[in-house]
């Protein structure tokens, strides 16, 4: 039966939240992305396909990642049992390696050969370049030359998998340039490419093929709480760049009104300054082909985001995320630099856990929330990626030379 | 008679020219555009600078941030726009650009000052004829042009979704790619502009990759239209304070051969 009240039924039918998403493509991708939506429709309706999907993930990324009850966090933080979804212990060690296997599926269905890919700090393109190694598919993906330089370990893992790299030079050199780029790319080779997006942004179908991905974390989250303490968490956290970790694990709880869910972005030096909030700081306008809170000035030009995370300075959010701030079902807040760096120490102290730092933005948002609810509440965490791919960042803002 | 039906006249083909507004400054365009309409471009397609210009190659980036770089606003775009306006009161005037910086105030507030500032038309990359709400309605309102892409992947199942609500002319984007590049094969120019003109009774002007006096007269004989951009966003890129003479001569130069390559085949 379908629920006429659900919250789960978006986008509509022309791939709309509300006002949001949407398919703002120059005319020479709008056939490939009415063609990718029906190839999709097909795939979602084929048992074949998600028997392959969930194979892929059981036994190449290794789900279901575990749920974890943190004994020392909880206690340290004196408030609400704290829950994380363990995503980073996932093959890639992040959740990036769900939505790049459904995606690669889907181009093998539709025939195409090329596989291209944007990447800020470089785990979508780790991940990316991933499935293609395992497929056997030619990689390219673009990347900021900014972020080339940052992430010169991620770098060398896609090059380890066979990807070709290309350091995009054009416009501020970062990740919303290396997705120019891709478009460029895309636009130019119609006929073999697919264009695997990172997150769950771009134009429809792309904002909800990889929240369905995604969404497996959310699917194994709740079943696992209810196996384990018989009842769902009071509040979701997750943190939010363009939003396919948080999208994945909100949405199989859209419709449990008494879960709460907060979505933590990237404050970054604050909000009055340099960040990376869109959601906060940003408004309503038109990129890469969908509409969105996007970060920009009066006349519509797009400003950098800012966040200690390369995985989290995106200037625009993922349409549904716009969508739920503005109905009012998702909370949304935002954390600084300083407090993710305190939050991601917090966690390497208390649970012997190091994470990445976009994670480490929701357990900053954690330690405040946690304190002021009672000792039976339950906050489950995503835990989206590890911090392996952060320590020189993190070092060098501690100032630790290595 | 509208200016955009006395440009694309049965007599010859109309040269379109493209260059972005504020490159290198706001106030060096208008100088600019004039060597346009001098050098005998019968349509000016004035660029808005974007800083996300994913439809567009280096030459037209590059032009877009020396642009921002500039400080160039909307409203130095509507004032270049209305002193064109001013200078011609006959040439066909086209804004193009992208959605964000269209419809950021709302597409009403867009389209009235396309109105006070006589502009005939608006070419917006990424609103396909699946988003016409977003801008479309309000430019038709006021009585703007919304001129639309038509590209190698628009099939015959799509064309008519992108006929419908198109005025002005039809611009035909003859490669699947970006600003700039590559050329298509004249064969294939042809057999799309038989394939478009079969559907539609507005002109079809061809671009994308066009960049020599030869390369426009052989799509002068079939098109309506030829438009040509990065080539002459390189000249004011190098030519400095030069840059009107130099783009006047060249657009001449193009204007020349489209001419006579239709009075060969006349």
């Amino acid at each position: 039966m379908t629920l006429i009240n659900s919250l789960r039924t978006q986008p509509d039918d022309r791939g709309h939240f509300g006002q949001f998403g949407g398919r703002y493509v120059a005319e020479t991708l709008m056939p490939l992305v009415l063609d990718l939506e029906t190839e999709y429709r097909k795939a979602k309706a084929d048992p074949a396909f998600h028997a392959e999907f969930d194979d892929l993930l059981e036994h190449y990324v290794g789900r279901p990642s575990p749920l974890y009850f943190a004994p020392r966090l909880t206690e340290e933080l004196g408030g609400a049992q704290i829950w994380f979804k363990r995503d980073e212990l996932n093959h890639t060690g992040a959740h990036k390696i769900n939505n790049c296997i459904g995606q690669i599926l889907l181009a093998i269905r539709m025939g195409k050969t090329r596989i291209i890919a944007e990447t800020g700090a470089g785990q979508h393109g780790v991940a990316t370049a991933t499935v293609c190694a395992r497929f056997g598919l030619p990689c390219v993906v673009y990347m900021g030359a900014t972020d080339v330089a940052r992430q010169a370990p991620n770098v060398f893992r896609m090059k380890l998998l066979g990807a070709e790299v290309v350091p995009v030079t054009s416009g501020a050199a970062t990740l919303k340039d290396a997705m120019n780029e891709a478009l460029r790319d895309w636009v130019a080779n119609v006929d073999d490419t697919f264009y695997i997006i990172g997150t769950a942004a771009g134009p429809h179908p792309y904002p909800e093929l990889v929240r369905d991905f995604q969404s497996v974390i959310g699917k194994e989250a709740r079943a696992q709480m209810l196996s384990r303490v018989g009842r769902l968490p009071d509040v979701l956290v997750a943190s939010i760049g363009g939003g396919s970790n948080s999208i994945g694990l909100f949405h199989p709880f859209l419709d449990d009104p008494s879960v709460k869910m907060l979505g933590v972005e990237a404050a970054g030096h604050g909000l009055d300054k340099e960040h990376a909030a869109s959601l906060a700081g940003g408004r309503p306008g038109i990129l890469h082909g969908n509409k969105t809170y996007l970060l920009q000035d009066e006349d519509g030009q797009i400003i950098e985001g800012h966040s200690i995370s390369a995985g989290l300075d995106y200037p625009g959010i993922g349409p549904e995320h716009s969508w739920l701030k503005e109905i009012g079902r998702v909370d949304y807040t935002s954390v600084t630099d300083t407090e993710a760096l305190e939050g991601f120490q917090l966690l390497c102290r208390t649970e012997g856990i190091i994470p990445a730092l976009e994670p480490a933005h929701a357990i900053a948002a954690v330690r405040k929330l946690a304190p002021t609810m009672d000792k039976d509440q339950i906050i489950l965490v995503n835990l989206c990626g590890r911090g392996d791919k952060d320590i020189f960042s993190v070092a060098e803002h501690l100032g630790v030379s290595l | 008679m509208s200016r955009f039906a006395s440009a694309f006249r049965p007599d010859h083909s109309a040269l379109v020219c493209f260059v972005t507004g504020g490159d290198p400054t706001p106030d060096a365009t208008p100088a600019i555009l004039d060597a346009l309409v001098e050098g005998g471009a019968d349509v000016v397609e004035l660029g808005m600078p974007f800083t996300d210009p994913m439809a567009d190659g280096p030459a037209i980036q590059r032009a877009n941030l020396r642009s921002l770089g500039a400080g160039t606003k909307t409203a130095d775009i509507f004032a270049i726009a209305t002193g064109f306006r001013a200078r011609h009161p006959n040439v066909p005037l086209v804004l193009m650009g992208y959605a964000n910086p269209m419809t950021i105030r709302g597409a009403d507030w867009f389209a009235a000052e396309c109105t006070k500032a006589g502009v005939d038309g608006v070419i917006c990359v990424d609103i396909p004829p699946e988003e016409d709400p977003e801008l479309g309605p309000a430019l038709r309102a006021e009585g703007i042009s919304l001129i639309r892409l038509a590209t190698p992947t628009t099939d015959a199942a799509r064309l008519p979704a992108v006929l419908d609500g198109s005025s002005g002319f039809l611009y035909y984007v003859s490669v699947a790619g970006i600003t700039g590049l590559q050329q298509a094969a004249q064969a294939s120019i042809e057999d799309a502009v038989a394939r478009l003109k079969a559907a539609t009774n507005i002109p079809v002007a061809v671009g994308f990759g066009v960049r020599t006096p030869e390369q426009a007269a052989e799509i002068a004989k079939v098109a309506d239209g030829v438009v040509v951009g990065s080539a002459i966003i390189d000249i004011v890129a190098t030519e400095g304070a030069n840059a009107p003479a130099k783009v006047r001569d060249f657009v001449r130069s193009l204007r020349t051969a489209m001419d006579h390559a239709r009075e060969k085949t006349a």
